[in-house]
């Protein structure tokens, strides 16, 4: 994944750097893409399968107008995607951006693996 | 489908759940994590205060003095990056608490809300057990205006449920 050479935002809180760690910067985008109802809805959606914007819209209270404004504010964010076939737009999701939501929480979890395996070394020697 | 039960911990929950025993005497585990100089020690900072419940305390990233490798690689990364923890609980030799943010060193989120850290110790007959708890990502900043929903069929961990579903299937 492309970085960013901005040092400090490598980090988490000064855990040991990983490499296969999802840009925090990238990932605050990518959660605030999730950050509404609305758009995790569209999310559960297209975990189903691709859709276009009439079948999106079905179910929906919003305009397919609003629909739109959501699918583009994730397109930006990397989560989903937009492919035409004829006359339709077609919209999924990018499966690699939607692990990065999970590699954020297992990026944690491993560094805390890391901070006890030192807290055992401090303690038991 | 089974509902979750394939799930990683991180991902069913908004917490993340550590054990690991410890082969040292509970006094000498509780000092490593409520002794400023020693938590800072193991774990790669400096602290500017005693942990006692609600004050603020104010870290550095130094490195860790347990591992050279790791050492050098917090101080490439974060060496003097600061930030703050909010103690929450000291119950001597039984429980120790704070708050922090998740996050990127050196901007302010003293303002957001932040997720919960805690070390439980328990005596067993083979040493001690420490379990660590980190929770509350579903209200740190990026997620919290999920969190308005969580009663909602469609709230944060219903669609992180719904998204490793989906990447179970795919891949």
């Amino acid at each position: 994944m492309p970085r960013r050479p901005n040092r400090r935002s490598n980090e988490l809180r000064g855990r040991p750097h990983q490499k296969s760690a999802p840009h925090p910067l990238d990932s605050a985008r990518l959660f605030a893409a999730l950050g509404d109802e609305n758009r995790l809805r569209l999310v559960a959606r297209l975990c189903k399968g691709p859709a276009s914007i009439t079948g999106l819209s079905e179910g929906f209270r919003i305009t397919r107008q609003a629909v739109t404004k959501h699918l583009r504010v994730m397109r930006n964010s990397g989560l989903v995607r937009n492919t035409r076939r004829g006359r339709h737009t077609i919209w999924q999701l990018n499966e690699h951006r939607l692990k990065d939501v999970r590699r954020y929480l297992d990026l944690i979890s491993k560094q805390w693996d890391e901070a006890l395996a030192r807290l055992r070394i401090f303690v038991e020697r | 489908m089974s509902p979750d039960s394939s799930l990683p911990k991180s991902m069913a929950k908004d917490r993340i759940e550590k054990k690991i025993l410890l082969h040292a005497p509970r006094s000498r585990v509780w000092r490593a994590l409520s002794d400023p100089a020693e938590f800072g020690a193991w774990f790669g900072m400096k602290f500017e205060g005693p942990f006692t419940p609600g004050a603020r305390v104010r870290a550095t990233i130094v490195g860790t003095a347990v591992d050279a490798d790791v050492a050098k690689t917090q101080k490439e990364h974060a060496g003097g990056v600061t930030f703050e923890i909010t103690i929450d609980r000291v119950e001597p030799e039984r429980l120790f608490s704070f708050r922090w943010h998740p996050g990127e060193p050196g901007v302010d989120y003293s303002n957001e809300p932040a997720t919960l850290v805690a070390f439980t110790l328990e005596e067993t007959p083979n040493g001690v057990m420490l379990t660590v708890t980190e929770s509350g990502f579903d209200k740190i900043p990026f997620a919290r205006r999920a969190k308005a929903f969580e009663g909602n069929e469609q709230g944060w961990s219903v669609v992180l449920t719904l998204i490793e579903k989906h990447l179970a299937q795919a891949s």
